[in-house]
């Protein structure tokens, strides 16, 4: 029930218990204590909502920034991305293999928030050799939902 | 011009589906639950396979056949799945959807007068298909409380000197029935006691939800009697695709290869390069699906306990077939009503077979969503109805 049920609630975490434990064909005590345990082993780490802001009158802004650092002794990468990640404003932090070595996603109000970040604060930490910054300019498909157009079922009505 | 017409051709009763269709399609805002494909899109891997080969410029025919490495894959896939083995050049052939495969095969073995045997409900293409190749349709009705399985004894009773060939249409549209490896033991024997042949339609094997699907082909002295059909329109949401494939032995194939290439020359090329696709690299956009459908399928099954509208567990397919025999309608005008006063559309069971009557047949080939808002609407309708009931006693 496990992959069924994590797969079921990383697409609708709002679903109800009930129904879950209905389409699983298990009890609903068991799917309570299922998400128990999962919660508890950590695997499920918290339960979000995807906002596409672009559609409200928020202004926001986000970036990736490609991060080159030097590990540090003992620590490797992890005490420098720890530095970062506690930004509020860093959306995620991510050890990337290849040409770079941290993928930084941020969110701000502004462009020049952003880059006010990545100039005073990113760049001038010690092990941080180089940052590229690149601005999202549109939101296709996040977290595997598309954002740009809505399901449209154009099947024959009635069918053999 | 007198007699412009064929006899037989105009014989053939029209699809009850079709009229429905009619009523349906002239309500803008009704919500169906009438559809029998799937609701996902065909997974792009497979729909990137077919768009590069049309950039290859892969737009010829292919052999009558089909593309033997197709053929191959479909080989490796029963193989895979059945562990039954078919030679890729002599015993397998690509057809346009599973629909083709029946009618050639159908005409490929049954001479003037023999019979068919048919198990309703089901598709509604069996029918026709054997009344155009000359045969006699014989009707084995199926019964719920055999959960429209066939038993061994309805199939011993309706076998006589006629009988030439038998459908076996498992998973079950309109039903969802599957045959378990017990129930098609005891057919078996029956069939190779009477020595007939049988049609396998295996369209929906990918979609059970009990034990995985077993073919009649698996069972003893079964494979050089049977036409395996099955194709890529269910399992790998292809419908549009028109993609199916014969599997058998070698002097039916080569019959219905003679059929197949004057009458169509080839499946569409496209289609056969992405089926290939499928075939090699589909097996998890199956189990996601498959998972979807279980998930619905369960949906459906609890509303209607809690709606208290009786229908048997159905295990395969993307059906469930509730009973509506309480409300004193036929399916017909329930589906009707439904449809008017609810804006619900559901398909009534006579489309498949008379024994069909009492039921209705409901598709789950629609999101979770839909589904909700639809079954809401008919737990509305069945209250409504009992309400009207106890009015009048």
């Amino acid at each position: 029930m496990r992959e069924e049920l994590l797969k079921i609630i990383e697409r609708n975490s709002r679903i109800d218990l009930k129904e879950l434990a209905v389409i699983l064909g298990v009890e609903e005590m068991d799917v309570v204590n299922e998400l128990q345990a999962l919660e508890e082993q950590g695997i499920i780490c918290g339960y979000h909502t995807m906002i596409d802001w672009e559609k409200t009158s928020i202004e926001k802004v986000s970036a990736l920034i490609e991060v080159r650092v030097t590990p540090q002794r003992g620590q490797g990468f992890d005490n420098i991305a720890e530095r970062v990640y506690k930004y509020p404003e860093v959306t995620s932090v991510y050890l990337i293999s290849g040409g770079y070595d941290l993928l930084v996603t941020l969110e701000g109000k502004s462009l020049k928030e952003i880059s006010g970040f990545v100039s005073d604060k990113l760049s001038t930490l010690d092990s941080v050799l180089s940052t590229a910054t690149h601005f999202i300019l549109k939101k296709y498909k996040d977290h595997g939902t598309i954002l740009t157009k809505k399901y449209e079922d154009t099947r024959e009505k009635v069918s053999p | 011009m007198r007699d412009m017409l064929s006899k037989q051709a105009v014989g053939l009763k029209p699809s009850g589906i079709r009229k429905f269709f009619d009523i349906v399609s002239e309500m803008d805002d009704a919500i169906s639950l009438g559809v029998g494909e799937p609701d996902f899109d065909t997974p792009w891997h497979i729909r990137d396979e077919g768009i590069y080969s049309l950039e290859k410029g892969r737009t010829f025919y292919t052999s009558n056949s089909g593309l033997m490495e197709l053929r191959q894959e479909i080989c490796n896939y029963i193989k895979r799945k059945q562990g039954v083995t078919y030679d890729p050049q002599h015993e397998v052939l690509i057809t346009v959807g599973g629909s083709e495969a029946i009618d050639i095969g159908l005409r490929a073995v049954v001479n003037p007068g023999d019979e068919v045997l048919i198990p309703q409900p089901s598709f509604v293409s069996y029918e026709p298909c054997a009344i155009m190749a000359g045969a006699v349709p014989v009707i084995i009705e199926l019964k719920e409380e055999n959960e429209f399985r066939l038993t061994a004894k309805e199939l011993e009773d309706a076998i006589t000197e006629k009988t030439k060939i038998l459908i076996l249409p498992f998973p079950n549209n309109p039903t969802g029935a599957i045959m378990e490896r017990k129930d098609l033991e005891e057919i078996a024997e029956v069939i190779r006691k009477h020595d007939i042949l049988v049609m396998s339609d295996e369209i929906y094997a990918e979609l059970t939800y009990k034990e995985k699907h077993v073919s009649i082909v698996e069972m003893e002295g079964m494979r050089e009697r049977t036409i395996l059909i099955n194709g890529f329109s269910k399992a790998y949401a292809m419908t549009g695709w028109r993609l199916g494939y014969a599997c058998g032995p070698r002097e039916i194939l080569e019959q219905m290869t003679k059929l197949h290439q004057f009458a169509i020359m080839c499946a569409p090329t496209t289609s056969q390069y992405a089926a290939v696709e499928a075939l090699r690299n589909g097996d998890e956009d199956v189990r996601e699906m498959s998972m979807a459908y279980n998930q619905r399928r369960r949906y459906l099954l609890n509303a209607f306990r809690e709606m208290k509208l009786s229908c048997f567990e159905p295990f395969g397919a993307f059906y469930v077939f509730p009973c509506i025999k309480e409300f004193g309608m036929t399916s017909e005008e329930f589906a009707e009503r439904f449809l008017a006063e609810e804006k619900v559309a559901v398909v009534p069971g006579t489309a498949f077979g008379d024994c069909g009557e009492g039921y209705l047949r409901i598709s789950y080939a629609y999101s979770l969503d839909n589904l909700k808002l639809a079954i809401g609407k008919l737990a509305d309708f069945v209250e409504r109805l009992r309400q009207q009931d106890k009015k009048h006693e």
